[in-house]
């Protein structure tokens, strides 16, 4: 683990909330949340996604390249992907089940792999072409794995579908999708409480047949 | 006018009629493209953000909260506790008002100091961010004078007692039919088992979620998760002391459900206080952990089941008694002798509950609620006996079919079991089974087959619709009902389709809003019938509307007909006699220069119901005939598993589930809702369990990482088929419903199927492999 106090911590110590401006900085609230992932060998990492933002405390602008379109947004550094989607893009396609990578309700395509988006920073993802829900059909034209969920009811709820969809679509460009129990096994990690499990494994089975 | 026969006759599959067909979910375009807006997507001019701060102890008083590190926080708007928080005109924290606010926890948390479970909510913090609430409920800190709580009623310190009733007084503590000790004692064969149930948690995906508008000092919207917009409204506003419509309640989509939206929990209101004391919108979001403390639970449970029966295998007699974890103010059970108390023909039956009051939330109702646990103790020990006698468990189970209703001895309104059973064993190969236990192997897996039996009653339920039909040919259906994922907005889009003789995407049906007719909660696999009638019979009304106007419209081919002479036929009115003799309701509105027609209907559900046919089937020597039906579904799951003797994993490898549950409106969605409660239920037989620390009475794996659902790797092909059934007793549209009876049977099909594998019995739920090493191993 990092040695930088936790984000609890920090924010403790008396006299430690000031104003906007000069909160803890972005290494401290790194620090708490992503702990391994600052350690020293990603280290040129962050100091690539620092890059992007000319300050890194408090509210900071960043920019995030989502569904093709470069979007701006205000946010503190500590912001998920996920909730800068949901609340300061208003992309709400993308879920949130957990909000601890547990479910994968948040999966969104970040330069073409499957990340949970809940366990990413916003800024951390600047640069990086991110794709979601609302960035597959092309206006009324369904992508061929959301026309494959619609036509097999690969969903009830509809909750966990985005993510399903989304992991569905990198688990056949991946060639995990090659027989029905590595699509299963590759799609595990999306969960669904609806139970439309032998569904989403016919809508995945489909798209790949034809890929 | 003819009313419910004709609809049968004129429409369904292959008449030219929607209902039944597989269409495509009406709604998937919005779920796949993530447009479909859930109660935390409304984007809402100066929207802040609740997070509940929560109890770290289980029992106890609040000695002092130090909420100013977290008031200084940036962006921090209010922070509630109970020295703060606005007081409410009534609460359920006594039985009166928790009667009226139709409450399932007879307690609210934030109206006292007092602490009664872990994880009940301490304080509400309002920020600008979801991190700075999140943030700034971090630096609240609460000084508790800690006490002992107790764990379960398994605690010593328990106090057990015999309720009057159980189920919030829905069910009585005690149940007894014929002379059951008596004759136990006197039969042949005599069977006790104690199965055992662990804590079960819905974990819907969507989090539970609340966003509170207040439009006026006296009226606010909420967007709720919630499966019933109305029981939502009417729990809020009587909280509130304010008149029932100065609360609109919207559920335009809901992430899920099972029980645990069903009614109004804490967090609902607690949120709305907040964002009438910040003067600003609120939303606040359930986190994952927050879900195992926050609405309801599947209580842990020992139910004891005596059998006895003839040596050929004829039950005699049944006693069943459950004890079970309660909270410290309410008496809730889920109702497990119910469906014991009708699945076979027994003379003799006898149930009691027991309740031990514990420092937990109270328990509420869960898919399937008394069904599922019942059925697993009454499924296991029905193959016991199968097995014990040397009789097929197939076999055993037609040995005792009941032709009528046990419990009540009224006769059934439709019921297509057999059919179920021997439609499931061909498809299973049931007939390849070797009828002993533990002797099948393939490789290194043990091998075996295990059925079980389904039932789930048709529940009492009213609900209205209204239906306007445009002379263009489309129209516009509207009733307050909710679609957990289930499919009520695709059903209820055919319905009116057929019902009004137009093409579904001329229908818009919406739904989820109390500004709309008042439809029931969906729960208790009520919203499928009792919507649809609703709908069918508002399209009637139409159509009698609409026939009053033709025959008294003297360019009408059917000017000065009798009214009861005129029928619809896909949306045409014509003579019953000659139907080439008529015309199209657009003609007949357009001539008469009017838009559009409304009509409005109550659909009933269940024994109440009386419809024109059924009493038109009665025996007219007995009047009552129509309501005096037992009403129920029934099914069968097969299901076939591997279990690895070396690492005593299970896995399910085949399953056949077969019910008859009336008119199915969508074969496609009704499939899908029985591979998901069958799923639902092999979690609950195979993984899925809560911990509860008994010292601390916590819950120490309250999250989708550790609380094991079945993912997709778990789960095989399934089939699924439905028996046709036309049911005319229930309702309108002879729906049954088909939520929870698909995971009704489900753990005892497992159970019976590890049994048939290993030669072992695994009474305890979820049969985890320790427990199947610990099996071999004797």
């Amino acid at each position: 683990m990092s040695q930088e106090p936790s984000a609890d911590s920090a924010a403790t110590t008396p006299g430690a909330a000031p104003t906007d401006g000069s909160r803890r900085s972005f290494m401290k609230q790194a620090g708490g949340i992503l702990g391994l992932a600052l350690a020293p060998p990603l280290i040129g990492q962050a100091e690539r996604f620092t890059a992007f933002s000319k300050t890194v405390e408090g509210v900071t602008e960043m920019t995030l390249k989502v569904n093709g379109t470069a979007r701006a947004l205000r946010a503190e550094p500590r912001v998920t992907l996920l909730d800068a989607l949901r609340e300061n893009l208003d992309l709400t396609g993308t879920k949130k089940g957990c909000d601890h990578g547990q479910c994968g309700a948040c999966t969104v395509l970040v330069d073409g792999r499957r990340v949970n988006s809940c366990l990413t920073l916003a800024v951390m993802n600047q640069g990086k072409e991110i794709t979601t829900i609302e960035g597959l059909a092309k206006g009324e034209e369904l992508h061929p794995m959301q026309a494959a969920f619609v036509k097999h009811d690969g969903f009830q709820c509809g909750y966990c579908t985005p993510g399903q969809i989304m992991s569905g679509v990198a688990c056949v460009r991946e060639g995990h999708a090659t027989t029905d129990d590595q699509t299963r096994e590759w799609m595990s990690g999306n969960l669904c409480r609806c139970g439309a499990y032998p569904n989403i494994v016919a809508a995945v089975r489909e798209v790949a047949g034809k890929s | 006018m003819d009313t419910e026969p004709t609809f049968f006759e004129t429409n369904g599959p292959g008449t030219g009629g929607v209902v039944g067909l597989p269409l495509d979910r009406v709604d998937g375009f919005a779920k796949v493209t993530g447009q479909a807006k859930y109660s935390a997507e409304y984007r809402l001019p100066g929207l802040t953000y609740g997070v509940l701060k929560t109890s770290a102890i289980a029992k106890g008083k609040i000695l002092s909260i130090d909420t100013a590190a977290a008031a200084k926080e940036p962006g921090v708007l209010a922070v509630l506790t109970h020295l703060n928080m606005p007081k409410l005109a009534k609460t359920p924290n006594d039985a009166e008002g928790k009667k009226a606010i139709g409450a399932p926890m007879g307690f609210l948390p934030l109206t006292s100091d007092q602490i009664h479970y872990a994880g009940q909510p301490v304080a509400l913090i309002v920020a600008d961010t979801f991190e700075r609430a999140t943030h700034a409920a971090s630096l609240v800190r609460v000084q508790y004078a800690e006490e002992k709580p107790i764990g379960s009623f398994l605690d010593p310190k328990a106090q057990v007692f015999d309720p009057e009733k159980v189920q919030d007084g829905k069910t009585p503590g005690h149940t007894r039919r014929g002379n059951p000790q008596d004759a136990l004692a006197a039969s042949a064969v005599q069977l006790t088992a104690t199965y055992v149930h662990a804590i079960n948690h819905h974990n819907p995906m969507e989090p539970g979620a609340t966003t509170a508008v207040w439009e006026a000092p006296d009226r606010v919207t909420v967007y709720e998760s919630t499966q019933g917009v109305t029981r939502t409204q009417k729990s809020v506003a009587t909280m509130l002391g304010l008149p029932q419509e100065q609360v609109r309640v919207i559920t335009k989509y809901l992430g899920g459900g099972f029980g645990c939206k069903g009614a109004s929990w804490p967090h609902t209101i607690l949120t709305v206080q907040a964002a009438k004391a910040v003067g600003r919108p609120v939303k606040l979001s359930l986190t994952r952990p927050q879900m195992f403390t926050s609405m309801g639970h599947r209580e842990d449970q020992t139910q004891t089941l005596k059998l006895g029966a003839t040596k050929e295998g004829k039950l005699t007699a049944l006693i069943h008694e459950k004890t079970s974890t309660t909270s410290p103010w309410d008496n809730y059970a889920e109702p497990n002798s119910k469906i014991i108390n009708l699945l076979y023909e027994c003379p003799n039956f006898e149930s009691s509950y027991q309740l031990g009051r514990a420092n937990v939330m109270t328990s509420t109702f869960m898919r399937a609620p008394g069904e599922a646990p019942g059925s697993f103790a009454i499924e296991c020990s029905m193959d016991d006996l199968a097995y014990q006698l040397g009789i097929d468990p197939l076999q055993i189970r037609l040995l005792n079919y009941a032709e009528k209703d046990p419990s009540n001895g009224k006769p059934w309104s439709s019921k297509s079991l057999k059919q179920c059973y021997a439609r499931g064993a061909e498809l299973f190969g049931w007939s390849k089974r070797n009828p002993k236990a533990g002797v099948t192997r393939e490789g290194r897996y043990l091998v075996g087959m295990g059925m079980a039996t389904a039932s789930y009653p048709v529940h009492n339920s009213q609900g209205t619709a209204r239906v306007r039909l445009y002379a263009d040919g489309h129209a516009v259906v509207q009733t307050g009902a909710t679609d957990l994922g289930t499919g009520t907005y695709t059903v209820m889009t055919q319905v009116a389709a057929d019902a009004l003789g137009i093409a579904p995407d001329k229908v818009r049906f919406e739904l989820g809003d109390t500004k709309l007719p008042t439809a029931p909660n969906s729960g208790g696999s009520v919203a499928a019938g009792t919507v649809s009638s609703s709908i069918y019979m508002a399209a009637q009304d139409v159509w009698q509307k609409l026939t009053k106007l033709a025959i008294q419209d003297k360019k009408s081919p059917l000017f000065k007909a009798k009214a009861t002479d005129v029928v619809v036929e896909k949306g045409r009115l014509v003579l019953k006699a000659n139907k080439a003799k008529g015309e199209d309701f657009a003609a007949l509105m357009k001539r008469a220069e009017i838009t559009d027609m409304e009509g409005s209907g109550a659909g009933k559900y269940g024994s109440g119901y009386e419809a024109a046919q059924a009493a038109a089937n009665a025996d007219p020597t007995k009047k009552d005939e129509a309501g005096e039906h037992s009403m129920h579904s029934f099914g069968a799951h097969f299901c076939e598993v591997k279990v690895d003797a070396e690492l005593g994993t299970v896995r399910v490898t085949r399953w056949v589930s077969i019910h008859g549950a009336g008119r199915i409106l969508n074969a496609k969605t009704a499939r899908s809702q029985i591979i998901g409660g069958s799923i639902f239920g092999i979690g609950s037989a195979l993984m899925e369990e809560t911990f509860r620390d008994p010292n601390l009475a916590r819950y120490t794996n309250a999250s989708l990482g550790e609380y094991h659902i079945p993912v997709n790797a778990d789960i095989p092909e399934m089939t699924v088929e439905f028996i046709d059934e036309h049911d005319p007793y229930i309702n309108a549209m002879g729906v049954k419903g088909i939520g929870e009876i698909s995971m009704v049977g489900v753990a005892a099909a497992v159970a019976n199927a590890v049994f048939h594998a290993t030669g072992k019995r695994i009474r305890s739920l979820p049969i985890t492999p320790d427990k199947v090493m610990n099996s071999l191993a004797v």
